[in-house]
């Protein structure tokens, strides 16, 4: 082509362009997409919210310190102790408090860690393709032949209940389920003519991956990334529960729920008391179920993608 | 050789590797033991004499393949070996064999779980047809947003709140599942009651959810609307149209949920204290007793992949293109 | 009403329910169909030509709604009538055809279940039997008028069993069981390849015409349109352009939309050649895995000039194009370039090697990053080959938007903002963008509107004249290689047929292949097919 420099010399008006341009920000695009969000998900966005505040802050908003005992084991309601205190006389509320930051951050640096390894190797598999591939998803088919929980009780036998290696367990096993996904997204993306096309023009590898796939797979992957966090959390809860998870002093819901649930049992003496263990398995509850809301509604969002313009 | 004998015959030949896999990689799992694990379960007073008889007896002094195979073979005789508990370091040993404590706990808990499925099945069948069915009415509305709620909850918490409400407040059921061999039978459903609607609960919101959108898939298939618009009416299409297709779905999604149940059933155990395997194996993650650990965890997995592979041979039984190949 | 009347639609208004709410799909239609006429319904994608063809059996598909009108069958009104009512005509005296076969089968049930499905159903319900005592033996002689293979014994067979041009005349067979009064087709051969398409044309020409139904042909093709309706009506974005008895519509349209749809055969390119070959393919073999799709294929392409790769699907058109541009190393043979020999994988060839030969494909939807504006996906090449950035990328960028009929303002478009033409054209300005000597069309005006398609081929020769490019124009379409070709390479099987210049490959005589594949191409003149099953030809088609 030999009338580039023609043309361009008689075109002088693209120092405009930027000006005429309507352009919006990621920011106005997100902002007109909260405006049309559902109920359930202002609901779930509220709610997650309130739980980071509080976990961010547990300190300001405890009105103890996280291992502090008192004198009086299962204080009732009310007076110096909101929600009264537990089986050795910590106060509830505080417990709870820190119960959030200690249980959401658990869960989402395992969750981050599980995004880290599952969806590096889901993405190298998709791309790689051939004996990666197959070695991979082989590797992972057979993890998943067992079931997750089953596994992390065996593995925290061996290892032993300390949080770095819940974190590890549960991340290692659970990026099983994010390597599935990450693949199978990518390995749509990858087939797809334009990844084609950049790879004709002589792209590198890294650059496809980053600014032709990446890009393309991320919606899904960060719904999968709520619903991750919310089973990790459960996960986590479950474990602590079961007594071999996070452990005492620590302050953490699952373990709340164990400790003070022989209080249902006075149901018909203290109806208040036999509340106590259902408040923190309520806080768990409501966490997923807000993190479930809010990802519906991302999906639902990204699914009519044509339509945000 | 029919193409649907060898297809299945490829599905169960990789099932069984699978399982061989998943049995090396749990009986490995004891090679990560930490050095110092024959004094913690012996205790601190165990002399070195007792500690080496104790890792003899675990078999670290042979090769590693060696081992497998021996407690591979042993395993699939029923024999797990001894457990650690019940050891002390004088080395007087009132242990007891694995599959002695396994063997009852894996009846209970298979109990249970057989009344849950037997009830949770069929309820989560129906509930699923008919919200596909009549999708987008307030019913269909009202059951999706409560399994939402449900499958968002752990299980711990529906067990409490069900604790709370028919056993503290209005005593209806035991909150207690205690049980014994003795137990007979009716007391034993009286005494499971609990433990078992809450396991029902968890799985019919799931199953539900997933019966629903395996039907809508299927009814929005382009034979369907062919069905209709050759006037066939609405039991028509579904019995003679829709069901000879839906064998393979249903099959995955009850397979899946009964692996999910297996699964469930381990916190339920905890919460009211019943007797199965699930509760054996929290206890023995606790006392790190790890020849239980193992068992059940072989015994989970197991099922959880004999479920799967019955998931997928109904699949392929059910599949005409294999049935009838070209 | 006149006793003639079959079905009497009146001012129908249909909707559709997509992103929360309720969108007009039909706006205000009228159509009349009296016993034994065929309709053609023809229109672009979303003209809403389907819907319409639907409703007159009543029938609205989830997610529809018929909101007004009055959809008049035998005196009763179809749109208020129930589900219960209407069922006692559908599969009874209307019956459909669908697009896809394959899919429209039920898997689970033997063919000949399926075929007499409806008509049992009609026999034992309140209809007066239509006189057809043995059903099977019935569905054997329809089997038998279509001409499938063993008429007696196809019926055992299950869908998955048999080509998709048997299905859909086992569809057609089922249709005409009940011996209905009105069979809707919609678009019931655009899923097969042209030279099987014929074949189930007629066929299901042949059975309307002996039972004279009454039938709605849907479809985008007008040529095809043009051998089976008595008269055509043309809709656009749910309303009626026009209708007029088929002849009168090709011979003198009142509308210029309508006489748009078949601009695209009025192209012609004058065709020319010159000796300074650009690209060689030598002797080319080409297997995926162990299936050997190419077998020593051997291409010349002149500089500056079109060759048209024709053949159908499977014939390796395709896959000639993955040996060009590296992505399939070829197992025999060599890509010679310029006079040097490419390397045979992609891995191995250099910056220019890639920049010179650059590649348009079928599904502009595909070839585009949904996450990348126009300004990105048109800037890229710029920056990659020849390193510009900044202002001078930007001014770059919107020259070649304007030489592909576009301005600044698709800038910062998505993808998702562009209509199918202008995709196209911007999937055309990236490859400019390259300064390529030679671009690779892959059918890239097959998945097109008619009515797009010209201008995207007037684009591509302009640019030619202009830049003195060189198109590998590879299509199954006869009437784009009339418009656009020099010289024409016929494939089949992954064979080379023949080559050479498009006024002799198009003119006679022809190899076997060659012919088959010009004769079934439909033309627009309406005793085409009727001439075609004159001619000994079409013992071949019917096989």
């Amino acid at each position: 082509m030999n009338n580039s420099e023609e043309a361009s010399s008689g075109y002088s008006a693209a120092a405009e362009v930027g000006l005429k341009r309507k352009r919006r920000t990621r920011f106005e695009r997100m902002r007109i997409g909260l405006g049309k969000a559902p109920l359930s998900a202002w609901f779930g966005m509220i709610v997650v919210s309130a739980y980071v505040i509080v976990a961010l802050f547990a300190p300001l908003f405890a009105p103890f310190g996280e291992a502090d005992i008192f004198p009086t084991p299962y204080a009732p309601w009310g007076g110096e102790h909101f929600f009264g205190t537990d089986q050795i006389g910590r106060d509830i509320l505080t417990r709870m408090i820190y119960g959030a930051r200690n249980t959401m951050g658990i869960a989402l640096v395992t969750t981050f860690l599980s995004f880290l390894i599952g969806g590096t190797l889901g993405l190298v598999a998709a791309i790689s393709r051939g004996w990666v591939d197959q070695l991979l998803s082989r590797f992972v088919d057979v993890l998943m032949a067992i079931p997750s929980l089953i596994f992390a009780l065996m593995l925290l036998s061996i290892f032993g209940s300390t949080i770095s290696s819940l974190i590890i367990i549960i991340a290692v096993l659970d990026s099983t389920r994010v390597f599935r996904l990450t693949r199978s997204v990518a390995v749509n993306v990858v087939v797809m003519d334009y990844v084609e096309a950049a790879r004709l023009r002589g792209e590198k590898l890294g650059w496809i991956m980053r600014r032709e796939i990446l890009p393309n797979i991320m919606p899904p992957l960060i719904a999968e990334f709520g619903l991750r966090f919310s089973f990790v959390f459960l996960t986590i809860a479950a474990l602590s529960f079961l007594g071999v998870g996070i452990q005492p002093p620590t302050a953490d819901w699952g373990s709340m729920v164990r400790e003070n649930a022989s209080l249902i049992q006075f149901a018909k003496y203290d109806m208040k008391a036999a509340m106590t263990p259902l408040l923190p398995a309520a806080a768990i509850a409501l966490l997923t179920v807000a993190v479930n809301f809010i990802v519906d509604w991302f999906l639902h969002q990204t699914s009519g993608l044509r339509d945000d313009g | 050789m029919h193409p649907v004998l060898s297809t299945v015959l490829k599905r169960v030949g990789l099932g069984i590797v699978t399982l061989v896999i998943v049995s090396a990689i749990i009986f490995s799992s004891v090679s990560l033991l930490p050095g110092d694990f024959g004094e913690s379960v012996l205790g601190q007073a165990a002399t070195e004499d007792t500690v080496a008889a104790f890792r003899k007896e675990l078999g670290l002094d042979e090769p590693a393949i060696t081992r497998y195979f021996n407690w591979l073979g042993a395993a699939v005789k029923g024999d797990f070996g001894t457990s650690f508990s019940g050891r002390s370091a004088s080395g007087v040993d009132r242990s007891r064999s694995v599959a002695s404590l396994v063997g009852p706990r894996l009846y209970n808990t298979l109990f249970l779980a057989g009344v849950t499925a037997i009830v949770a099945v069929p309820l989560a069948l129906i509930l699923g047809l008919t919200a596909a069915l009549y999708r987008n009415s307030f019913y269909d509305r009202s059951i999706n947003a409560v399994t939402l709620t449900t499958i968002a909850t752990p299980e711990f918490f529906v067990a409490y709140i069900l604790i709370l409400l028919l056993s503290s407040l209005w005593p209806v059921f035991p909150s207690l599942a205690n049980i014994s061999e003795a137990t007979p039978l009716l007391e034993r459903l009286n005494k499971i009651a609990l433990p078992a609607l809450t396991l029902t609960l968890v799985i019919v919101a799931h199953m539900m959810r997933m019966t629903r959108a395996a039907i809508i898939n299927l009814l929005s298939s382009p034979y369907i609307e062919m069905a209709q618009l050759k006037g066939a009416t609405r039991s028509e299409i579904i019995l003679k149209h829709a069901l000879p297709n839906a064998w393979a779905p249903i099959a995955t999604v009850v397979a899946f949920n009964l692996a999910f149940l297996v699964v469930g059933v381990v916190v339920v155990e905890v919460v009211f204290v019943y007797p199965g395997i699930g509760q054996l194996m929290v206890d023995a993650v606790t006392t790190r007793d790890i020849p239980v650990v193992q068992a059940c965890a072989l015994i989970f997995a197991a099922t959880y992949i004999v479920l799967n592979l019955i998931a997928d041979v109904i699949g392929i039984v059910s599949n005409p293109r294999l049935l009838h190949p070209r | 009403m006149t006793d003639d009347v079959l079905i009497d639609m009146q001012n129908i208004h249909i909707e559709g329910f997509s992103d929360e709410e309720w969108h007009p799909i039909i706006k205000g239609v009228n159509l009349k169909l009296k016993r034994g006429q065929v309709m053609g319904l023809i229109g672009e994608s979303g003209a809403g030509k389907s819907t319409l063809g639907l409703a007159a059996m009543g029938f609205a598909r989830s997610g529809c709604r018929i909101t007004e009108g009055r959809i008049l069958f035998d005196g009763m009104d179809l749109a208020k009538a129930s589900t219960k009512e209407k069922r006692t005509l559908w599969g009874s005296r209307m019956t459909y055809v669908a697009q896809s076969a394959a899919a429209a089968f039920n898997p689970a049930h033997r063919l000949l279940e399926q075929t007499i499905e409806s008509a049992e159903r009609a026999a034992a319900g309140p209809n007066e039997s239509n006189g057809i005592t043995d059903l099977t033996q019935d569905a054997v002689e329809l089997y038998d008028a279509l001409k499938l293979p063993n008429p007696d014994s196809i019926g055992d067979r299950y869908p998955h069993q048999v080509s998709g041009g048997q299905l859909q005349r086992v569809m057609t067979a089922m249709a005409m069981s009940p011996r209905p009064d009105l069979i809707v087709f919609d678009e019931p051969t655009t899923a097969l390849d042209v030279t099987t398409q014929v074949g189930v044309l007629a066929a299901m020409r042949e059975i309307v015409d002996k039972y004279n139904t009454a039938a709605i042909y849907i479809t985008h093709d007008l040529a095809v349109v043009a051998q089976m309706a008595d008269v055509i009506k043309v809709l656009r974005h749910g309303e009626e352009v026009e209708e007029a008895e088929t002849r009168e519509m090709l011979a003198s349209p009142k509308e210029a939309y309508t006489r748009s749809l078949w601009s695209v055969r009025s192209l012609e390119k004058q065709e020319e050649t010159n000796d300074d070959e650009i690209l060689r393919i030598e002797n080319v073999d080409a297997a995926y895995g162990k299936l050997k799709v190419l077998h020593d294929v051997s291409i010349s392409v002149p500089r500056g000039k079109t060759v048209a790769v024709v053949g159908e699907s499977g014939s390796g058109k395709s896959t000639a194009a993955r040996v060009i541009t590296g992505l399939l190393p070829p197992s025999a043979g060599q890509v010679v370039f310029n006079g040097q020999p490419l390397p045979a994988a992609l891995a191995n060839r250099n910056p220019e090697h890639l920049q010179k030969i650059q590649m348009i494909y079928q599904m502009a939807d595909t070839a585009m990053n949904p996450r990348q504006t126009v300004e990105e996906i048109i800037g890229r090449p710029l920056e990659f080959y020849l390193g510009l950035d900044g202002a001078a990328k930007e001014r770059r960028v919107i020259e070649l938007l304007e030489m592909i009929e576009l301005d600044e303002s698709f800038l910062d478009r998505f993808p998702s903002e562009l209509s199918g033409g202008q995709k196209q054209r911007v999937c055309i300005a990236r490859a400019l963008a390259a300064e390529p000597e030679m671009i690779i069309c892959d059918e890239v005006t097959s998945a097109l509107d008619q009515i797009v398609q010209e201008g995207i081929l007037q684009l591509l020769l302009k640019l030619q004249r202009e830049f003195n490019i060189t198109y590998l124009f590879i299509t199954h379409d006869i009437a784009t290689v009339k418009a656009i070709s020099d010289q024409i390479v016929v494939m089949c099987e992954g064979k080379v047929v023949e080559q050479g210049m498009k006024s002799e490959i198009l003119t006679p005589p022809h190899p076997e292949y060659t012919e088959l594949l010009l004769a079934s191409v439909p033309e627009m003149d309406p005793d085409w097919l009727t001439n075609l099953l004159k001619t000994n030809a079409v013992a071949d088609l019917q096989k």
